[in-house]
């Protein structure tokens, strides 16, 4: 393999979806405005303890912002007819959605080390100083995870970007309910627990608990293990997908 | 060196073969063109010889590299111009190019200046920074020969360029195009504008459903098909075709704009003809030129004949 030629797909691959596809409103509508209506009609009105809940919040933003622009950019590219004009660079389907996760982990980045930023001024947020390194590592796996299933969920995309953006809100909102963020996984036992193993944000959920001084279930490497496990199959089976349909025609 | 070797292509989407065991070359530094009617297969022959997707079977080799071992390094030195290539609307011209320039890798000072020629010679340095929603069909299509001109490449394919295109833009890409062959690029064009081919390349394939039907330089091709001459005559009044085309030395007669088309292997005896019934219905010969087979006379009576 050409790794040069590889590093460089990726690289302007990534630049050029930052450039075009963070000011679209879909990125903003399904990244930034959903979740913070959802955090607002959770905790309005209601005393919850918000160091408690705060690691899933986070989660919860990373993990609507980082899988929000991987659902856009292929039906998006598709429609306007540069899809077929990038397969023809010196560029081939996986360096493709490389590049689309790199821009979508970009964002989700972005946002949340704001929103973590915003927290940490506003609650006094007790990090152990041995989680000093595991926090970024969270953010940054975390958001490469879940910006390569927002990446996944437009594999088997037609045309219309509208489509897409609805079919990856109805994956991720059963996700959010399934992941401990509304309820803390240590007090879930029993079947609720077991369903909350299937869901990829579980774990970055209680990594980002286990981080931030709370109560992890399972231990952090564990945890990054898989998401580590996750993104690569997201990867692979987007790969896989578009490969198939390039295969059937564009 | 042959620039372009495509051995037994077979391409199939579900039952429909839409390639089916194609095989032609093109030499380093040709101009050739891949003619064929709607549906013959060129587009998905284009995708295939560009990488864009995989033949069933068969082999490509394209600028002496197999383009199974090596499709990143092939399409590192080729340029594309697909048939739904578009460019990015949500960039500036400007932007585009060198948006193309960085994923060919071409040094930052070097893909601005490229950028900047390119510009103006496709007569563009004045919108260069508009975005290209603004710009019409004709600019949009400059932008995207642009696009696959911006790292020189030694090979180019174009896959119906011009279609749909005004005749200033047409005329801008045509002249582009050619120059790149004349400072040695290769270049592969596919077309239904059979006048096109017939100016610009040296060599065409004709093909039709998937298959080569034949391959030779235009002027060849219509020396093979003599008995396809024609006769074009205006008359004063308008005239019904049935009137030629009961005669025994003409093979069909058909309108063509103002004019009447007579086709005929003896012109001799149809020019004859033609006089005895200009004089017997009292028309009167406004204009009358006898035409050899054009290639669109070769391309109709080859794809027919495999119908």
């Amino acid at each position: 393999m050409n790794y040069p030629l590889v590093a460089r797909g990726v690289y302007v691959t990534a630049r050029k979806d930052m450039r075009i596809y963070y000011r679209k409103a879909p990125v903003f509508i399904f990244g930034l405005i959903l979740p913070t209506f959802l955090f607002l009609a959770f905790f309005v009105g209601r005393s919850l303890d918000i160091h408690t809940y705060f690691p899933g919040f986070l989660a919860m933003s990373l993990f609507f912002t980082a899988s929000s622009v991987g659902p856009l950019i292929i039906p998006w590219e598709k429609q306007q007819g540069t899809f077929e004009r990038l397969l023809t660079l010196p560029v081939n389907i996986p360096i493709l959605v490389l590049g689309d996760t790199l821009a979508g982990a970009g964002f989700g980045l972005i946002i949340t080390l704001i929103v973590f930023t915003v927290g940490a001024l506003f609650l006094p947020l007790a990090i152990p100083i041995g989680m000093i390194l595991a926090l970024p590592l969270f953010f940054i796996v975390g958001n490469v995870c879940f910006a390569s299933l927002g990446v996944l969920l437009s594999s088997p995309a037609g045309r219309v970007p509208a489509n897409i953006m609805m079919l990856a809100a109805l994956v991720r909102f059963p996700l959010i309910f399934i992941s401990g963020i509304f309820v803390p996984l240590s007090q879930l036992t029993g079947s609720a627990l077991a369903v909350t193993l299937f869901s990829p944000l579980t774990y970055l959920v209680d990594g980002l608990n286990g981080s931030m001084g709370g109560t992890a279930i399972m231990p952090l490497w564990l945890d990054l293990l898989v998401l580590l496990g996750f993104t690569l199959a997201f990867l692979l089976v987007a790969s896989w997908t578009l490969e198939r349909r390039a295969l059937r025609g564009l | 060196m042959q620039a372009v070797v495509a051995e037994d292509l077979v391409k199939a989407f579900g039952q429909t073969k839409a390639v089916n065991g194609m095989s032609f070359y093109v030499e380093e530094g040709e101009f050739f063109g891949l003619l064929g009617p709607n549906g013959a297969g060129k587009t998905t022959t284009i995708r295939m010889l560009t990488g864009v997707m995989r033949p069933d079977s068969g082999r490509i080799r394209i600028l002496g590299m197999d383009i199974r071992k090596s499709p990143l390094e092939i399409k590192q030195r080729v340029g594309v111009i697909p048939e739904v290539g578009n460019v990015y609307p949500d960039l500036t011209g400007k932007e585009n190019l060198v948006l193309m320039g960085r994923f060919y890798g071409i040094p930052a000072r070097e893909r601005e200046e490229r950028a900047d020629r390119l510009l103006q010679e496709l007569g563009l340095a004045e919108r260069s920074d508009d975005f290209v929603k603004s710009y019409s069909k004709g600019m949009r299509q400059r932008i995207s020969i642009g696009c696959a001109m911006i790292h020189e490449p030694p090979l180019l394919f174009l896959d119906e360029p011009t279609e749909g295109l005004d005749v200033q833009s047409r005329r801008m890409i045509t002249e582009k195009v050619k120059q790149m062959n004349r400072k040695g690029s290769t270049i592969l064009l596919t077309t239904h504008n059979i006048e096109e081919a017939s100016r610009m390349c040296q060599r065409v394939c004709i093909i039709n459903k998937g298959r080569v039907v034949v391959t030779d330089s235009p002027e060849r091709l219509r020396s093979t098909f003599e008995g396809l001459r024609s006769i074009e005559v205006a008359f004063d009044k308008k005239v019904d075709c049935s009137l030629f085309s009961s005669e025994s030395c003409v093979a069909r007669a058909e309108e063509a704009g103002d004019k009447v088309r007579i086709y005929t292997a003896d012109p001799d005896e149809a020019i004859e003809r033609i006089i005895a019934i200009k004089e017997k219905k009292g028309l009167k010969i406004i204009s009358m030129a006898t035409l050899g087979p054009s290639l669109e006379d070769v391309f109709v009576k080859l794809t027919e004949g495999k119908k």
